[in-house]
């Protein structure tokens, strides 16, 4: 029988090494799997890339993960939310990299990543800062840069509902990012907000399948869910 | 900006959207188009996150932070929204499924240039969230600015000297002195804002204006 479920995040994050690529679901706080990153510090994997919309804010989350130094690049589209202070500060110092990625960019790179394209021609940022050195191209008229794919060693994202296949259904705006992570990632971690029977979910809402999904684990809660403006 | 002229541009702007338009509303003085919006129209609105749909801000007491718009801020949806994951989002503003964007503007350029997303200023982190994508995420990009800078200098120029978002993206911009459509031909003023009279506008605004269209409308009252 397989059963995805793990009693703990802990457990569930267990064979992240350092220096892996972890892709962070999230749009602001919501889809933001606060369990999964404070489970991550715990585990005390360094030396990460991380992938996300943003770069946290406050000193919880995400923020926390980068103000324990565990992070040396960062991809995000976002990194000047208000409150954004932690990273704000090891930019400054020179202590994290970072690259900017336009967010339509940052969801089709990890889409491409999980559909195993090997880059794709895009019209966004084209003739701009972002677009300086990489390829271009003119195709009817219209054009476009090329990007490549972003491949993710773990994904850790929040779903609703999940069944010890796998198979996750979102809530709302928190879906986000969550499902191409999904795809992007050779491993994914879901924190579910309820875990349900095998054949509970009905087959046509699923959003994610199981396929994409390595181990489910009990969303449990450290922080409500808090407003992030910016 | 004054609180009146802001929402007395939103309404020039939401006057303009026909119904069963799908729009999406940028970040900043974009958002209050939606308090404009009849909502007897059927006017579709996208939000980078995956919603689209109808909304309005949700009530103090009952904001669902699972729940929000672009801006983060959390919303009530209307019937008949739809909820999906961000690549299908931006597939719809990458793939020309948009009617219109809402964008606001650091500059705009005569021709369509738009610079919304960095100053330039050395020391700025940069921070792009999904201004590249909107800027080319349309069938027409609309742009709501003031038409002076805090320096008193026109934001509307012939050629934009902060970083570009986008090239030669925006068709229209609505500003507190004037409505201007970037066509091919030239700039035209569709409409002059208050007590603003067309040298006022040609005086403050460094790129040629063609105010025919006004001309003619005058020319009809009479």
């Amino acid at each position: 029988m397989i059963n995805k479920l793990l009693p703990s995040a802990i457990e569930a994050l267990a064979d992240i090494p350092d220096g892996a690529v972890v892709a962070v679901g999230g749009f602001g706080g919501a889809g933001m799997p606060d369990d999964l990153i404070q489970a991550l510090i715990a585990q005390g994997a360094t030396d990460l890339t991380l992938v996300s919309n943003n770069a946290g804010q406050g000193d919880t989350g995400l923020a926390a993960l980068l103000k324990a130094g565990r992070v040396r690049r960062i991809l995000c589209s976002y990194p000047r939310m208000n409150g954004s202070h932690v990273f704000e500060t090891l930019y400054r110092a020179g202590k994290i990299e970072l690259e900017i990625v336009p967010q339509g960019n940052l969801a089709e790179r990890l889409r491409a990543a999980g559909c195993g394209i090997g880059g794709f021609y895009t019209p966004t940022g084209f003739g701009t800062l972002l677009a300086k050195g990489k390829e271009s191209r003119t195709i009817d008229g219209r054009n476009y840069v090329l990007e490549y794919p972003i491949h993710v060693d773990f994904a850790l994202i929040n779903a609703e509902e999940g069944d010890r296949w796998g198979n996750l259904v979102y809530r709302k705006t928190a879906r986000n990012f969550a499902p191409i992570m999904a795809m992007a990632a050779h491993n994914t971690i879901a924190s579910v907000g309820r875990v349900v029977e095998l054949g509970e979910l009905d087959p046509e809402r699923v959003i994610t399948p199981g396929i994409f999904v390595k181990h489910i684990v009990q969303r449990t809660d450290v922080a409500p869910a808090q407003q992030q403006v910016g | 900006m004054d609180k009146n002229i802001r929402n007395a541009m939103a309404a020039r702007v939401a006057r303009d959207i026909p119904e069963g338009a799908y729009v999406n509303l940028g970040i900043g003085l974009p958002t209050l188009v939606a308090n404009h919006l009849p909502q007897e129209k059927d006017i579709f609105l996208h939000s980078e996150n995956g919603v689209l749909g109808r909304w309005v801000a949700a009530l103090p007491g009952q904001e669902d932070w699972d729940m929000i718009n672009a801006g983060k801020e959390p919303i009530q949806p209307l019937p008949g929204v739809a909820f999906f994951h961000h690549a299908d989002s931006f597939g719809m503003m990458r793939g020309g499924h948009l009617d219109i964007c809402v964008l606001g503007a650091f500059q705009v350029a005569a021709n369509g240039d738009l610079a919304n997303w960095h100053t330039g200023a050395k020391d700025a982190i940069p921070a792009v969230g999904g201004a590249m994508d909107l800027a080319i995420g349309a069938k027409r990009i609309f742009v709501m600015m003031d038409h002076l800078g805090k320096d008193g200098q026109s934001k509307f120029l012939s050629a934009c000297t902060y970083p570009l978002t986008g090239l030669g993206c925006v068709s229209r911009v609505y500003t507190d002195m004037a409505t201007l459509e970037l066509t091919d031909d030239g700039v035209l003023v569709l409409e002059l804002i208050g007590d603003v009279t067309a040298e006022r506008l040609q005086e403050l605004t460094p790129v040629p204006l063609d105010f025919s269209i006004l001309n003619l409308a005058s020319m009809a009252k009479i």
